[in-house]
């Protein structure tokens, strides 16, 4: 107690502690509680989030063949921050770029604009989808470059270089996908088209994370938490295909050298056997980092390769059509079986006969001799029965009645319930349409007589008009065309408005092409086929050959319609290659080696690349 | 004789228990700063620094069990020898010891390696509270005064040539306990002034204010001064007509050059010095003109300060190591490193800050053990408390260290021998400055200056030199009641 005022002092020096302390306080609740960024940043320096890639689910054919599988495949990723010392040239040489490539990369991963997100912390892409033979040397310098590591994936391998567009591809995602997705973060690769895109959810299981611990010096030390927190991944499920490979195979082979289609369909359950498309490309080509090289000649190819004509394509079915117009007719009222009507051959008003028969013709020479007049005049027997009424109303209605009777083939409109990627509607023209081309009263049947054999504005998909094909077959439904086996999609069952009854006569009819008619050269002897064939008008040169068909007649299993572009006769291409197609379901081989050869070895258009 | 020998074994016992919890803490946070996810070593590994620091901690309680059976008379006796030792010891340091870490400060003797300066504190302390508790002592005069600066320039000197530059700042603590004995409240301001003017000077120095029109820096300095000034005048001797004249004539005068500078390159440096000289003269003025007292002071004041503002820059630039400028710039947000010289202060926020409210829990700080942060287990050690236990966690040790603050202070005060209030004084102003700036650094508010944090950091030199210093005061404390002195 020598000095009592300074004592007071006491107090002033407790007063800086305390404020120091306080501040220290405050500061720690600033760092602690308040901001969040450190957080974020600890985990970041520590964990190492390891993304352990499932394997993709498999592909089979119906038979269980194996159809798409998987090979390893090696990601360069690199974390910025962590990269020291690396001697580019060195680096480039191991992987075989050049050193431009690498510049390039490394500035299009710093640039926050192109690559939103980006952190310096945080692994990114360098190089994907590498097999194992790139990635060779990389891998035996990777010590010296530091920042780098590989992370597995896996890439699509094929077993047969067919149906390219039903499985369709794999590609990287794109930020919308990630937007509409969490799943998908920057760098991962989703089905972009066909079966792969459809059942991307089912195929690409579930990725898992491996949390590792990694010190300063960006060694692993461990896992975080013995592994409590990882996730393991969850392969892909398998997918069965209702393909059946060899039928899709010899599908292909026959359409060589050809622009067209083909569609199979099992009628009873609505499976879509096979679907070719020509030209097509092999599926392997769009793998990895060919991926994109490949893929832009693709698109400049002027044969539109990438195109699945048989379901985008859109063709007016000619006389194809034939069969499905006769029963909406028969429906109608506008005919019975036994209505006759009379030919004029190619002296035929309004339109003219391509065939020489006698007259008058019956129902069942008409579609086994395809005689137009005999359609012509049902198509208008059907709209004008009750004449034309008021302003055309009741013809119109009538017109309506045709209009629903063929959306119930599955005309016209999309298959909403398949799972068939990218299909196109096709086209049964409204009474809208003619309204607004003509004006309310300014159409008749004979304005529109084109309809009734099938040309004109009538548009249809090689899969509508198997679909439809599928229908006859089954004397009056259809199951909805699918691709999945697993998924029986029974309960998708379509009836059409025609009644039972009247399918028999159709059915005799196309047997009678066969026996008879346009189809006669390629019937199989021990089998009892039917079919139809067209031979269509189009603005873009040669007639297209098309052919319709079912078998076996008692209880058809296979239900086909074929393209082939600018070809010529319904029955010179088509009809063979839906034959021989038939064949091959059928008795799982083709014995008309000759005929098979004859076809597939023909080039009709010197544009689609032999492959 | 049995109270005395009762008392003499008797320390203030609210002290020794937070000298044992901080020490306590300080060790399990050793273990978990050095823990190893893959070798799960165990607390009492002698291999590791948690094992070590347990024999440290071990003999730390004997020391301090020792010192307290001293009488506690021999300290006063003693403490000029005590002292001489030290400096002795801390010459001969800087020619024997090996460089460690740029630095030569440890001496090592077979497996043991000792950092003398640590001892230099406690000898300082007693050699300071021997000298102030002579009779007669008066601090204001220049004949106590330059031995007074003598006793604490002289180790400084020594540490600073071992190169340990942030263990010699901790000289400046003294001045806290110079304050309380006497040294006028004035020198702690201008510390301070100096402290900001500097701070602001460098901080702005980097931003001018048009091109070859000075910096920010040096306006803000000026402007601080005038504001003291004006203030001073305007509250404390309430001439508030000569503060009026002041701030009018220079806001004109600010103005004019602002207007000027539309046709010519007015340099803000100079009217800022133009104004800030010319307030100085003008106080003078007062002074000595007009009798008014009370001004010369404050001339003096502003007329030092102007020559510290405009060689504030040079100083940092010539006496300052490049990487100490750097870790000033850092601190000043001047420059954004966050993989070179930010990298330590940055990586301890991220360690602290991701702990939260209750923090990762025991072991399970993952900046810390992997390496993160930088000399975890030392210097950045409150890192480690600060992931694991969180805002929690790290609130509970500052208060402790301010409860054991304050409890010092008390202890200070309750001495009847100035010798031994003193020296308290000196224990409590090293304390808090450790503390000040170690948990300071960690926090990002303070230049990295490498000081361990009191009784918890790693190593055995700080902890014995802690100890001894707090025994010693215990022992002094323990003291007061006993008879016949």
């Amino acid at each position: 107690m020598i000095n009592d005022t300074l004592q007071n002092r006491r107090w002033v020096i407790a007063g800086i502690f305390s404020a120091f302390v306080l501040l220290y306080i405050i500061q720690l609740f600033s760092l602690q509680i308040v901001e969040t960024k450190y957080k974020t940043g600890a985990e970041s320096n520590a964990l190492l989030k390891k993304t352990i890639f499932p394997p993709r689910g498999l592909i089979y054919d119906r038979n269980n063949t194996l159809l798409v599988y998987n090979k390893p495949a090696y990601d360069i990723m690199l974390i910025m921050r962590e990269i020291q010392d690396i001697d580019t040239l060195d680096f480039c040489r191991s992987l075989n770029i050049p050193t431009s490539f690498f510049i390039k990369r490394i500035a299009e991963i710093k640039d926050k604009r192109k690559n939103i997100g980006y952190s310096s912390y945080t692994p990114q892409l360098f190089m994907t989808q590498l097999n194992s033979e790139d990635i060779a040397t990389f891998q035996q310098n990777m010590y010296k470059y530091s920042g780098f590591f590989l992370q597995n994936r896996t890439l699509r391998e094929y077993t047969y270089p067919n149906a390219a567009h039903i499985f369709g591809s794999i590609g990287e995602v794109s930020w919308n996908d990630i937007e509409k997705d969490t799943y998908y973060k920057q760098g991962d690769y989703a089905g972009r088209d066909g079966v792969e895109h459809t059942y991307e959810k089912t195929l690409r299981g579930k990725k898992g994370v491996e949390i590792l611990l990694r010190d300063s010096r960006g060694r692993i030390k461990g896992k975080y938490r013995d592994g409590e927190m990882d996730e393991a991944p969850i392969a892909g499920s398998n997918l069965m295909l209702t393909i059946d490979i060899n039928l899709q195979k010899i599908g292909e082979e026959l359409l060589n050298g050809k622009i067209g289609s083909a569609v199979a369909i099992e009628p009873k359950t609505g499976e879509i056997l096979a679907m070719v498309t020509n030209p097509t490309y092999d599926p392997s080509i769009l793998v990895g980092r060919s991926r994109s090289a490949n893929y832009a000649s693709l698109v400049r190819d002027p044969a539109k390769p990438l195109m699945n004509r048989a379901t985008q394509a859109i063709y007016s079915p000619g006389s194809t059509f034939k069969p499905f117009q006769a029963l909406v007719c028969l429906e109608l009222g506008g005919i019975t079986e036994r209505t006759l009507f009379g030919c004029n051959g190619k002296n035929s008003s309004p339109i003219k006969c391509t065939h020489n028969h006698g007259s008058p013709v019956t129902l069942l020479n008409a579609i086994e001799q395809s005689c137009n007049p005999y359609f012509w005049q049902a198509f208008r027997s059907t709209l004008e029965k009750e004449g034309y009424g008021e302003k055309n109303a009741i013809f119109k209605k009538n017109y309506q009645d045709w209009v629903d009777a063929m959306y119930s083939f599955g005309f016209g409109h999309r298959f909403e319930d398949s799972d068939v990627y990218e299909q196109s509607r096709g086209n049964i023209p409204t009474q809208n349409y003619f309204n607004r081309y003509f004006g309310e009263t300014g159409w008749r049947a004979i304005t529109i007589r084109s309809l009734s054999i099938g040309q004109g504005e009538v548009l249809v998909t090689p899969l509508q008009l198997a679909n439809a094909m599928a229908t006859v077959a089954n004397n009056g439904y259809y199951i909805t065309p699918h691709l999945n086996k697993s998924d029986t999609m029974l309960l998708r069952k379509h009836e059409t408005v025609v009644d039972k009854t009247h399918f028999p006569i159709v059915n005799e009819g196309m047997w009678r092409v066969f026996e008879y008619g346009t189809g006669r050269y390629f019937k199989i002897d021990s089998l009892s086929m039917c079919g139809k064939t067209g031979t269509v008008q189009n603005p873009h040169g040669k007639d297209h050959s098309l052919f319709v068909g079912f078998a076996p007649r008692e209880n058809p299993v296979i239900a086909i319609a074929v393209v082939v572009e600018n070809a010529g006769f319904g029955a010179t291409w088509a009809a063979p290659i839906a034959s021989l197609m038939m064949e091959q379901y059928i008795y799982r081989k083709i014995e008309r080696k000759e005929l098979f050869d004859r076809i597939s070895t023909t080039v009709l258009n010197p544009n689609v690349k032999k492959r | 004789m049995s109270k005395r020998d009762s008392i003499q074994y008797a320390p203030d016992w609210t002290t020794v228990f937070y000298f044992f919890l901080l020490v306590t803490m300080g060790w399990i946070s050793i273990y978990g700063a050095s823990y190893d996810f893959e070798f799960e070593g165990s607390i009492f590994d002698f291999e590791q620094r948690a094992g070590k620091q347990f024999i440290w901690i071990l003999t730390a309680f004997a020391l301090g069990g020792a010192i307290l059976l001293l009488d506690h008379r021999i300290f006063n006796y003693f403490a000029y020898i005590i002292y001489t030792t030290v400096i002795l010891l801390l010459i001969v340091t800087i020619f024997i010891a090996p460089e460690i870490k740029g630095s030569r400060s440890w001496l090592v003797l077979g497996p043991v390696s000792f950092q003398p300066a640590e001892l230099a504190k406690m000898a300082t302390a007693l050699a300071l509270a021997k000298f102030m508790s002579r009779y007669n002592f008066k601090i204001k005069t220049w004949r106590d005064l330059i031995p007074l600066a003598f006793f604490i320039m002289l180790p400084f000197v020594l540490i600073i040539l071992q190169k340990e530059t942030g263990s010699a700042l901790v000289f400046a603590a003294f001045l806290l306990m110079l304050y309380r004995e006497g040294m006028k409240g004035i020198v702690l301001l201008l510390v301070t002034l100096a402290v900001v003017l500097f701070v602001v000077v460098i901080r702005f120095s980097i931003s001018p204010i048009t091109e070859g029109g000075g910096t920010w820096g040096m306006v803000l300095a000026m402007g601080i001064l005038l504001l003291i000034q004006v203030v001073y005048a305007f509250f404390y001797t309430r001439h508030r007509k000569e503060a009026l004249i002041l701030l009018s004539g220079t806001t004109l005068f600010a103005f004019t050059s602002v207007v000027m500078n539309k046709w010519f390159v007015i340099n803000y440096d100079y009217v800022a010095l133009a104004i800030a000289g010319a307030s100085g003269i003008y106080w003078l003025f007062i002074e000595l003109f007009k009798r008014y007292r009370k001004y010369l002071l404050l001339a003096l004041v502003t007329i030092v300060s102007i020559g510290f503002s405009y060689t504030a820059d040079q100083l940092f630039n010539r006496i300052l190591e490049p990487h100490q400028q750097v870790r000033i710039k850092v601190l000043l947000n001047m420059e954004d490193d966050p993989a070179g010289a930010g990298y330590n202060v940055n990586q301890s926020k991220i360690a602290i800050g991701s702990g939260g409210f209750f923090g990762k829990g025991f072991l399970n700080g993952t900046q810390t053990k992997l390496k993160y942060v930088p000399e975890q287990d030392t210097d950045f050690i409150f890192c480690t408390v600060g992931e694991e236990h969180g805002f929690l966690g790290s609130v509970f040790v500052l208060i402790i260290y301010w409860l054991l603050l304050m409890r010092i202070l008390k202890i200070a005060e309750r001495q009847r021998e100035s010798f031994h209030r003193i020296y308290a004084y000196c224990v409590a102003s090293i304390l808090f400055f450790h503390l000040m700036i170690n948990v300071g650094m960690v926090l990002g508010l303070m230049p990295v200056i490498g000081i361990p944090l009191p009784f918890f950091s790693y190593g055995g030199s700080s902890l014995w030199g802690f100890t001894i210093m707090l025994f010693i005061l215990l022992r002094m404390d323990a003291s007061r009641l006993e008879r016949g002195r």
